[in-house]
């Protein structure tokens, strides 16, 4: 018998996360919030089994969405059911039933994608969400055709006074299933399986020749991805009432991937940070520029070639670097780079803004509001703004990246220079 | 008699339409390891720069000059963006190419505007080739299948007859010995890649006003040419030819055809109505179908014969 101390730690840090799902709703109180904290929360468990294939099978795949979409599918046929009186079930387990829908079409769809690894399987997964999305669009019975299929949640008998109709007990019913699928998918990441999938993904030849099947490991990993995948489907019929064919499609097959990696693949909460800047990109900001997904796009592209672990590895690295009192040291270049980065994206910004103005808008007179502004698109005044914002921070940025990077790097050796000395 | 060979024709012509923008894709892929994302974007600016060339200029400069700038953009990109994401591995590219496609669409949008363009079939390839039975064959279908026959030809002579081909050829498989023997293997990666997207641009040149230049275009043939590669086997351009001539001739015979399993099965004496369970399947004709056909080819493609029709190793 081998003694294993209680992990505080551990215990501490899901405490915590209980408790700030539990009292978010009360600290924001704004018209919108509990109603965007549902969405992240659903966009949570979806990006969460997402990374299942992504960051611990090392698979890349552009069909997540068919898997919560057909479980949302699922879920909301099963509600209209319970709401005719047809099937005995309580909307708090309706999550439950989307689960399982998506894991019986994780089985049937994962026996043909998991086949392959790497980039053939990022073909096929995007193979199968075309199809499922076709399909969407010939079966109006099941699919609801162009409008989709809508619901009443508000089922039966209230149940301890629950009846699901207000947004804050469904916030609480998402939270509940959220906390319940981390821990889930945590707990996996510590199976034998989950850990058979890290090496699966780093080594799959070594792998084998231990005498383990790949393809059946990617095909557990995706059955139980899946399942988790349904979860947030069901979660997300609840919550809009309504499922149309755009829960199935590539678009948001896209939206989870670009989220997840935004989010950082590397770590297991990193996700959820995917999840909230997702949701601040889709909902809040939009609704201030017509320009969101080209700065989605943009910031995509940045992360995957300057930051390719996330936003989740950027707080860990300077975490690491405050932890061991280095970051005095840090933080006067890192500050001065930063600011001219920031010199250089308002004047990037203002010009996509005004670009955007004059392709999109330009009937609606020359006039833009800008930062508060009013900017004139035809005159070269807001060109000229912009334009020396963008060189005179590009410049300062390009001059004060180089002392950053040597002081970063410094440290950083300095830092992994004591671990080793503290290990040997 | 009249109704196959006319649809015959047209599933060859918009089959070679899909290996124009496949035959890049593979090249790319069988080059470097990279899965453009970004390939049917590319398709898409070369219709768009086509159009703004062909306002200006016309319709033959704009046959030269897109593909051009579709190819030089695709090298610049090669040399300021994959190649920073080399290091990190296959995956990482392949989001990059991902992240791009989003970030083309929008500027496509932001400079030519969310509309469909204009862009027309010139006056000197407007009107019939020859006329089947009853059916006329436009010109400018015939003009599509002879640039996809004449690029096919090309590639093939580049690719086996001269010095650079055999170089592209060598890295393909042996990039390390290639580099000792003096050649820049990042520059020829760079070519191939901006040559790929150059092809994509030439279909979208051509592609372009025989359907509609808009920002969705790109979205509408992505998956198709995905399919077209898995099929075909990765990697290989013999088998991108047959999958996409393949594809393209059933889609084109499925939209046609207006059966459905139930009539088949009415011609046996069953009886179908609203009643019959499965009635939703039975009652699906092929031409409602069409749209699924092609990923359906693949899924079966994959579980008899998975590396693909032509492919010679498994992945």
């Amino acid at each position: 018998m081998k003694f294993e101390p209680i992990n505080l730690g551990r215990w501490l840090v899901w405490g915590l996360f209980a408790l700030l799902l539990i009292v978010a709703p009360l600290i924001f109180t704004q018209g919108a919030s509990v109603s965007l904290l549902s969405q992240m929360a659903t966009l949570m468990i979806f990006g969460l089994s997402y990374n299942m294939l992504l960051g611990q099978g090392g698979m890349l795949s552009f069909g997540h969405a068919a898997y919560s979409g057909l479980g949302a599918f699922v879920a909301i046929h099963a509600m209209n059911m319970a709401s005719n009186g047809q099937l005995a079930v309580q909307v708090t387990l309706i999550p439950l039933v989307g689960g399982i829908a998506g894991m019986f079409f994780g089985v049937l769809f994962g026996y043909v994608t998991t086949k392959k690894s790497g980039t053939t399987f990022a073909m096929i997964t995007l193979g199968i969400v075309e199809l499922v999305f076709a399909c969407s669009l010939m079966f109006p019975g099941f699919f609801g055709g162009e409008g989709g299929v809508t619901t009443n949640r508000v089922i039966g008998e209230p149940f301890l006074g629950i009846t699901y109709g207000p947004q804050i007990q469904v916030y609480y019913l998402i939270a509940f299933w959220l906390f319940i699928s981390a821990v889930g998918m945590f707990a996996f990441t510590q199976t034998p399986l989950g850990r058979m999938a890290n090496a699966v993904r780093d080594n799959p030849e070594r792998a084998e020749f231990i005498g383990f099947n790949t393809q059946w490991v990617r095909y557990l990993t995706l059955v139980l991805s899946a399942f988790f995948a349904g979860i947030s489907g069901g979660l997300a019929a609840i919550n809009f009432e309504i499922v149309s064919a755009e829960n199935v499609s590539m678009v948001r097959s896209g939206a989870v991937l670009l989220f997840t990696f935004i989010g950082g693949i590397g770590f297991f909460f990193g996700p959820m940070i995917g999840a909230v800047v997702g949701v601040f990109l889709t909902v809040m900001l939009s609704s201030y520029t017509k320009a969101w997904q080209l700065y989605l796009g943009v910031f995509f592209i940045l992360i995957v070639m300057f930051a390719p672990g996330g936003i989740a590895s950027l707080i860990m690295l300077n975490l690491r670097v405050i932890k061991f009192g280095r970051f005095g040291r840090v933080w006067p270049k890192l500050w001065v780079t930063c600011a001219m980065a920031l010199v250089a994206l308002v004047g990037v910004v203002m010009m996509i803004e005004m670009l955007y103005h004059v392709t999109l808008n330009a009937a609606s007179g020359p006039m833009k509001e800008l930062l508060g502004f009013a900017v004139d698109t035809t005159a070269p005044t807001g060109w000229l703004i912009a334009l020396v914002l963008l060189a005179a921070g590009a410049f300062g940025f390009w001059r004060t990246k180089s002392a950053f990077q040597k002081a970063w790097s410094e440290v950083n050796v300095e830092i992994e220079d004591m671990i080793r000395r503290a290990e040997a | 008699m009249e109704f196959t060979l006319i649809t015959l024709l047209n599933g060859l012509s918009y089959g070679l339409l899909l290996f124009m923008l496949s035959s890049g894709l593979t090249l790319i892929f069988s080059m470097m390891g990279v899965l453009n994302f970004a390939h049917a974007s590319f398709y898409m600016l070369g219709a768009y720069f086509a159009y703004t060339v062909s306002t200006q200029l016309g319709f033959w400069p704009a046959l030269f000059v897109a593909p051009l700038i579709v190819g030089a953009i695709g090298a610049l990109v090669e040399r300021y963006g994959l190649r920073a994401v080399h290091k990190y591995g296959h995956v990482p590219e392949l989001l990059f190419t991902f992240g791009l496609s989003f970030v083309v669409v929008e500027l496509v949008q932001l400079l030519w505007g969310r509309a469909a363009v204009p862009y027309r079939i010139p006056p000197e390839l407007d009107g019939s080739l020859f006329t089947l039975y009853t059916t006329t064959f436009p010109i400018y279908r015939g003009f599509m299948m002879l640039v996809a026959l004449v690029m096919l030809l090309a590639i093939y002579l580049i690719l086996t007859r001269t010095r650079i081909g055999l170089v592209i050829q060598a890295a393909l498989t042996h990039p390390d010995m290639v580099e000792a023997l003096g050649h820049n293997v990042p520059r020829v990666f760079m070519l191939v890649f901006g040559g790929g997207c150059a092809l994509a641009g030439l279909a979208g040149v051509i592609g372009g006003n025989a359907f509609a230049t808009e920002p969705a275009m790109a979205a509408t043939v992505g998956s198709i040419v995905f399919v077209v590669v898995v099929v075909g086997g990765m990697g290989s351009l013999v088998g991108a030819l047959l999958a996409s001539l393949l594809i393209g001739i059933i889609q084109t015979f499925a939209v046609a055809l207006d059966y459905s399993f139930g009539s088949l099965l009415s011609l046996f004496g069953a009886h179908i109505s609203i009643d019959t369970p499965g009635y939703a399947v039975l009652n699906l004709t092929i031409a409602e179908s069409a749209a699924i056909l092609p990923y359906l080819l693949m899924v079966l493609i994959l579980i008899f014969r998975p590396k693909g029709l032509m492919g010679t190793r498994e992945g």
